[in-house]
C-alpha cells in the first residue's frame, strides 16, 4: 500500500496491523527520548490547504517522533488557492523531493487527484478532504476504541457503536463506518433524515432517525460536529429543536453500557451535540483521542513509508498520467 | 461561388442503396445508382463501402467565442464540426457578453460566415445577461441578419415560471422555440455529480434526476397552456424520457435531444475524481442510459445534440469541484451514436440521418440543411467509414481545447469528407486546405 486515501484502503489485515504498530510505537514514546530513527532523511510535508490546526500538530509530531525532517505547507491565507495551484503545489513538492505529503483539503478527492493524476511520486495521506474522509481521524477513533473497550488488542467484533450527528457533511463519519465495520462491529448512524446522505443503505451500518431507540446497552457513542448554520439551509428548524432530538445529555448517558464510552472528532459545539457534564465525564475519552492521534499517525507514517507487507495490501490507486 | 464538381462514387445511402452522387452549383446535381454517373470534368471520391449521411446539424454547441477565445473560437469549432461530419451547428448564447442582443448573434453568424466551415447559427439569449429576470430582445434577434429563431440560457435554466410562460408566448410571434436547460437552481445548489449513492459515498454534491424532471414537467405544462414549441435540452433521466413521452401523447408540442456522452457514458467514472468526467446535467446510471437510448430509438428523444463545451486544461486539471462543467463533443459524436445506436441494433442508419440531421435541422428550422440526399438538395453531406475504428487522441482534434472524456478509447467510424454547400471541408479524413468563403 502506497496511499491512504481512504478508510475503505485498508482491508482486516491491515488496519490490524497500523493499530498494532501504533501500540508498539506508544510504548516507545511513553520513554523519556520520545525519538526514533525511523524515518531519518525522509520528507514528510504537511500541506494544509484548510485550517486545522490539530490534525497539523498531530501530523508534525508524528513525523518528527520518527526523525522525518517536515515542511509545514500551509495553502491557506497565501497566494494559493484553487485550481492549478494543487498542481503547481504537486510539482514543487516533488522538485523537493517529498517522500510523504498529508493533505487537508476542502474538496473532497483532491488526495485523490494528487495520488492518480501523476505529478508526484511520493506517498498520499489524506488528513481530511472535503465532505469525503479522513481515514487517520477513523483510525484513532479504533485505537482509542480498541484500548478502552477490547483491553487495546485484537478487534471490535460485536461492539454496538452508534454515531450521530450531521453524517451528510461528515468525512469523520463516513470513515468511521467503513473502518469500525471492517473490524467487525455493529455500527448504527443516527441523524434526522434531511442530515443522512442517499444511498447510506448501501453502507455497512444500520440507520436510525431515533437518538433515544438506539442507546441502551451502546459501546461507544460517537458524537459528530453539527454545525449551527445548518438550520438556515432547513436541515433542522433551531438548534434547540436539534439538541433535544440529537444531543447527548446526561439522561441520554447514563443509558449506554457501564463501560460505553463517549467520544467527539472535535471541536465541540458544548451545548448543541453534546452537553458540558458529558463532554468532561469520566468516560468521555476525547482527550484520549487527541493522544491517540499521535501514535496513529506515528504507526501510518511509518507503515507506508517503510513499506506494507504485501499479505496486508488490499488495493492501490492506480496511476492515470 | 466555388466551380468545382465532384462525384461520389458507390456510396451507401441511409437507405442501404449504393449511389452515385454528382455535385455542382452547391447542390446534389445528380443521385443515380452506383456506376450510373459519367464522371467527366468532376473530381471523383471513390466511396465504395462509405455510408453517406446527409451533412450533421448540432443543436447545441458552445463556441465560446466571443469572450473564451482561449477555450475555443468560431473558427476552429467549426473546424471541429466539420471533422466531426456536421455541416451545420447552433452556437450557445453563453459567451461573453452573452448573445442577448442582435448585435452579438450578427457577429457570431458573421464569424461563421467568414469562417465557412459550417453554418453557424447563434442561439439568442432568453433573458438579458443570462440572469432570468428580464427578457432580452428576441424580435430584434429574430429580424437580425442571423434570423435566430432558437432561444436559450443554456448553461442556466429559465427557472421563474412566469417568465418562462412569458417567452413561450411571446416566441410564438416568429416562430421560434424555446430550447430549456432544465435544472431547477435551489435542488442543484453546488451540485457536483448525479446524486445516487456514489455520491454519498464520494462526498460531492448530489444533483439530483428530479431536478429535471420538474423542470420539464412544468415547462410541457406551459407549452401546452400557451400553445407554443418547447425543446428539453440535453435529457439525462429516465423520468425525463417518461414525461417527454407523457407530453408528446397529450400532443404537446415538445422536442427533446440527448447528448453522446449521455449515450455511453455513465457517473461511475466520477469515482476517478478526474474532472473531464464533470459535465452539467451530470452522468447518471446505467438506467438512465438505456432509457436514453430506448427514447431515441422510439422517438420520444428527437436529436442527438453534442453539448461540445471546450475548456482550456487548467479549468480541468484540478480539484473536482473547482473544475468547469462541460466536455468536448463535435469530433466523437457520430461515432458514439454507431456504438450506442447502430452496433446495438436500436437505430439503422436511416434513423441516424434523422436523429443527427432531419431532426435538428427542423427543430433549429434551418433552411437548406437535414434534407435527404436527392438530385436539386443542397449538397449537405458527409461520408463515414462505419467498419474502421479510431482511437481519440486529445492532441489530434480540430478543437481548441482537450477536454474528451473519450481520450484512449477506441471508436468505430471515421469521417471521410464532408460536403458543405458543396464544397468540401474534409477530404480524406482531413480538413480540407483551402480556405473557403461564401462572400
Ligand atoms: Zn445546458
Amino acid at each position: 500500500m502506497k496511499h491512504l486515501l481512504s478508510a475503505s484502503d485498508l482491508n482486516y489485515n491491515s488496519a490490524i496491523r497500523v493499530l498494532d504498530t501504533a501500540r508498539e510505537l506508544s510504548l516507545v514514546t511513553d520513554r523519556p527520548v520520545k525519538k526514533l530513527p525511523t524515518l531519518r532523511g525522509r520528507t514528510v510535508v504537511n500541506l494544509f490547504f484548510e485550517d486545522s490546526t490539530r490534525t497539523r500538530i498531530s501530523f508534525e509530531a508524528a513525523a518528527k517522533r520518527l526523525s522525518a525532517d517536515v515542511i509545514n505547507f500551509s495553502a491557506k491565507g497565501s497566494s494559493l488557492s484553487k485550481g492549478e495551484s494543487l498542481k503547481d503545489t504537486a510539482l514543487t513538492l516533488q522538485a523537493m523531493g517529498a517522500d510523504a505529503v498529508v493533505i487537508r483539503h476542502g474538496s473532497s478527492g483532491a488526495p485523490h487527484r494528487l495520488a492518480s493524476a501523476g505529478w508526484i511520486d511520493g506517498s498520499i495521506i489524506n488528513a481530511g478532504d472535503g465532505t469525503h474522509e479522513h481515514p487517520t481521524q477513523a483510525l484513532l477513533d479504533a485505537y482509542t476504541l480498541r484500548d478502552h473497550l477490547n483491553g487495546g488488542v485484537g478487534d471490535l467484533a460485536g461492539k454496538r457503536i452508534v454515531i450521530v450527528g450531521d453524517v451528510l457533511h461528515s468525512r469523520v463519519a463516513r470513515s468511521n463506518v467503513i473502518l469500525l465495520a471492517t473490524l467487525g462491529a455493529q455500527v448504527t448512524v443516527v441523524a434526522p433524515p434531511t442530515l443522512v446522505p442517499v444511498g447510506i443503505e448501501t453502507w455497512p451500518c444500520k440507520v436510525s432517525y431515533d437518538l433515544d431507540a438506539e442507546l441502551d446497552g451502546a459501546d461507544a457513542v460517537m458524537m459528530l460536529r453539527v454545525q449551527g448554520e445548518r438550520m438556515i439551509h432547513s436541515y433542522f428548524p433551531t438548534t434547540r429543536e436539534y439538541s433535544r432530538r440529537y444531543g447527548l445529555n446526561r439522561q441520554r448517558f447514563e443509558r449506554i453500557s457501564e463501560s460505553g464510552i463517549v467520544m467527539h472528532p472535535g471541536p465541540m459545539n458544548r451545548g448543541m451535540e453534546i452537553t458540558a457534564d458529558v463532554a468532561d465525564a469520566e468516560r468521555s475519552v476525547i482527550v484520549d483521542q487527541v493522544t491517540n492521534g499521535v501514535t496513529v499517525r506515528m504507526a501510518v507514517l511509518y507503515l507506508l513509508l517503510g513499506g506494507f507487507p504485501d499479505d496486508s495490501v488490499d488495493s492501490a490507486v492506480e496511476s492515470d498520467q | 461561388m466555388n466551380e468545382s464538381k465532384y462525384l461520389i462514387k458507390g456510396a451507401t445511402l441511409p437507405s442501404g442503396e449504393s449511389a452515385d452522387i454528382a455535385i455542382a452549383d452547391g447542390t446534389f446535381i445528380e443521385v443515380g445508382k452506383a456506376g450510373s454517373l459519367d464522371a467527366a470534368g468532376s473530381t471523383v471520391i471513390e466511396a465504395t463501402g462509405l455510408q453517406a449521411l446527409p451533412g450533421l446539424v448540432d443543436l447545441h454547441t458552445h463556441l465560446r467565442e466571443p469572450g473564451r477565445e482561449d477555450a475555443e473560437t468560431v473558427y476552429t469549432g467549426s473546424q471541429a464540426a466539420a471533422k466531426g461530419g456536421f455541416t451545420a451547428v447552433h452556437a450557445m448564447a453563453n459567451t461573453d457578453p452573452v448573445a442577448d442582443t442582435a448585435g452579438v448573434v450578427e457577429q457570431v453568424w458573421r464569424l461563421g460566415r467568414e469562417a465557412g466551415w459550417c453554418e453557424v447559427r447563434p442561439v439568442g439569449a432568453v433573458t438579458r445577461g443570462l440572469e432570468g429576470e428580464h427578457m432580452a430582445e428576441l424580435g430584434a434577434m429574430a429580424e437580425s441578419a442571423a434570423g435566430v429563431t432558437m432561444f436559450s440560457d443554456d448553461g442556466k435554466c429559465v427557472s421563474d415560471a412566469v417568465l418562462m410562460r412569458r417567452a413561450l408566448e411571446y416566441v410564438k410571434a416568429f416562430g421560434g422555440v424555446i430550447a430549456q436547460h432544465a435544472q431547477e437552481p435551489r435542488l442543484t445548489e453546488n451540485a457536483q455529480m448525479n446524486e445516487s449513492p456514489l455520491s454519498g459515498q464520494l462526498g460531492l454534491t448530489g444533483w439530483p434526476a428530479v431536478a429535471e424532471e420538474a423542470i420539464i414537467a412544468r415547462d410541457v405544462l406551459l407549452t401546452q397552456h400557451v400553445n407554443s414549441r418547447l425543446h428539453v435540452c440535453h435529457v439525462s433521466t429516465a423520468g425525463s424520457v417518461e414525461v417527454v413521452r407523457w407530453a408528446k401523447s397529450k400532443g404537446i408540442n415538445v422536442t427533446a435531444e440527448v447528448t453522446p456522452h449521455h449515450l455511453l457514458l455513465t457517473d461511475e467514472l466520477a469515482a476517478t475524481y478526474n474532472p473531464v468526467y464533470k459535465v452539467n446535467p451530470p452522468l447518471r446510471s446505467r438506467e438512465d442510459v438505456e432509457a436514453l437510448r430506448a427514447g431515441l430509438a422510439d422517438g420520444t428523444i428527437d436529436a442527438i445534440a453534442t453539448d461540445h463545451a471546450p475548456h482550456p486544461t487548467e479549468d480541468k486539471e484540478c480539484e473536482w469541484d473547482a473544475a468547469a462543467f462541460g466536455m468536448l463533443g463535435l469530433e466523437t459524436a457520430l461515432s458514439v451514436a454507431i456504438h450506442t445506436m447502430i452496433e446495438t441494433g436500436l437505430l439503422d442508419w436511416q434513423g441516424v440521418a434523422d436523429r443527427m440531421s432531419h431532426a435538428p435541422a427542423n427543430i433549429g428550422r434551418v433552411y437548406g440543411q437535414g434534407q435527404p440526399i436527392a438530385t436539386g438538395n443542397a449538397a449537405n453531406l458527409t461520408l463515414v467509414d462505419a467498419a474502421t475504428k479510431w482511437t481519440v487522441v486529445p492532441r489530434d482534434l480540430a478543437s481548441m481545447s482537450t477536454n474528451t472524456p473519450y481520450k484512449a478509447m477506441e471508436l468505430p467510424g471515421t469521417i471521410q469528407a464532408t460536403f458543405y454547400q458543396g464544397v468540401p471541408t474534409v477530404l480524406d479524413a482531413q480538413l480540407a486546405q483551402q480556405k473557403r468563403s461564401e462572400a
